[in-house]
């Protein structure tokens, strides 16, 4: 997988002294940290999977149109953010701080996007399909239990990541930081992404009402 | 190459142009997924699908936004495998979530 040169300090990788991984510690740091997250949404996303499954009464309140277009296109921002994410940690390996800034502000903006989108979906589902944390009007209350715990928890990881790339990217500008710092506030927003990418299919297309 | 600094390292790697066809990729397999729901699957088959998929496009996030393909094989030996076995457990309980249905008494 790696194609790093063997040396001397590479045969005692495990003896103490070097580093084993070729990474900083804040990259590693953030990588223990993405494994443990992604534990905890995979247990979640398991438990919402357990349920639907063995409930055929299992509530299918996103019409195809509109809310699974709509998920579609919150989808693509969180996608298109993670480019201009990868473009910001690309420019910035190239030491043009300016340009990297300007990624950064386009991702910030992407989850933003994704952010009030959801705000949209969720007030759709709460007025107007009356769907609550504990009630909702197919008497299945651990629907909105879930639904509202799972997206819930990623919407906060998206609020968090764009302050989190908002911080970095007021310290890019002034000159602060390194690449390696971009790179880990990188990782962090490519894991969010990849946690929708299994909320999505997982908890609306599973759950989509398509009438033919 | 050998005379490249510490900085410079990760760039030659990966080019602007890929990670933009992993984009264009990931965005053909959304449109996938989405038309799978449109069609409307038996439920098991459809989860089946919908994961496969996902995973696809979770192993090319990993490998090239967030650029584990291009680090040393220790780190993803250190990171992965105890993930993937965690998964799979849990995965152990998933059959008895497709009998229950069949097992309710006629109402």
């Amino acid at each position: 997988m790696s194609s790093h040169q063997v040396t001397a300090a590479d045969t005692s990788a495990w003896g103490g002294g070097a580093s084993p991984y070729a990474t900083n510690s804040k990259k590693f740091g953030m990588w223990l940290f993405i494994i443990s997250d992604a534990l905890t949404f995979s247990v979640l996303l398991f438990a919402y999977t357990y349920c639907r499954v063995s409930n055929p009464d299992w509530p299918k309140p996103f019409d195809f149109f509109p809310s699974i277009i709509f998920s579609s296109v919150m989808t693509f921002c969180l996608l298109s953010s993670s480019l201009t994410m990868v473009m910001a940690v690309h420019s910035m390996n190239n030491g043009n701080r300016s340009s990297a800034a300007k990624w950064i502000m386009g991702t910030m903006a992407g989850g933003a996007a994704f952010v009030v989108l959801h705000g949209i979906e969720w007030s759709r589902l709460i007025t107007h399909e009356h769907v609550t944390p504990g009630a909702n009007p197919w008497g299945v209350p651990l629907f909105g239990a879930t639904f509202f715990a799972i997206t819930g928890l990623h919407m906060t990881h998206v609020i968090i990541g764009v302050i989190y790339l908002g911080i970095i990217c007021q310290a890019v500008m002034r000159g602060k930081f390194k690449a390696e710092d971009v790179e880990v506030a990188g990782l962090y927003w490519h894991f969010v992404d990849l946690v929708w990418m299994f909320v999505f299919p997982l908890v609306y297309l599973m759950s989509a009402n398509v009438n033919h | 190459m050998s005379s490249h600094t510490e900085q410079v390292e990760h760039i030659q790697h990966a080019t602007t142009g890929t990670f933009s066809k992993i984009w264009v990729a990931l965005l053909v397999l959304t449109a996938i997924e989405v038309y799978l729901c449109y069609i409307q699957l038996a439920t098991v088959l459809m989860l089946t699908l919908l994961v496969g998929l996902s995973v696809i496009k979770a192993a090319m996030i990993i490998a090239y936004f967030m650029h584990l393909k291009f680090e040393r094989f220790s780190l993803f030996l250190t990171l992965f495998p105890m993930l993937i076995f965690c998964i799979l457990l849990m995965l152990i309980f998933l059959g008895d979530a497709t009998r229950i249905p069949s097992m309710r008494p006629p109402s």
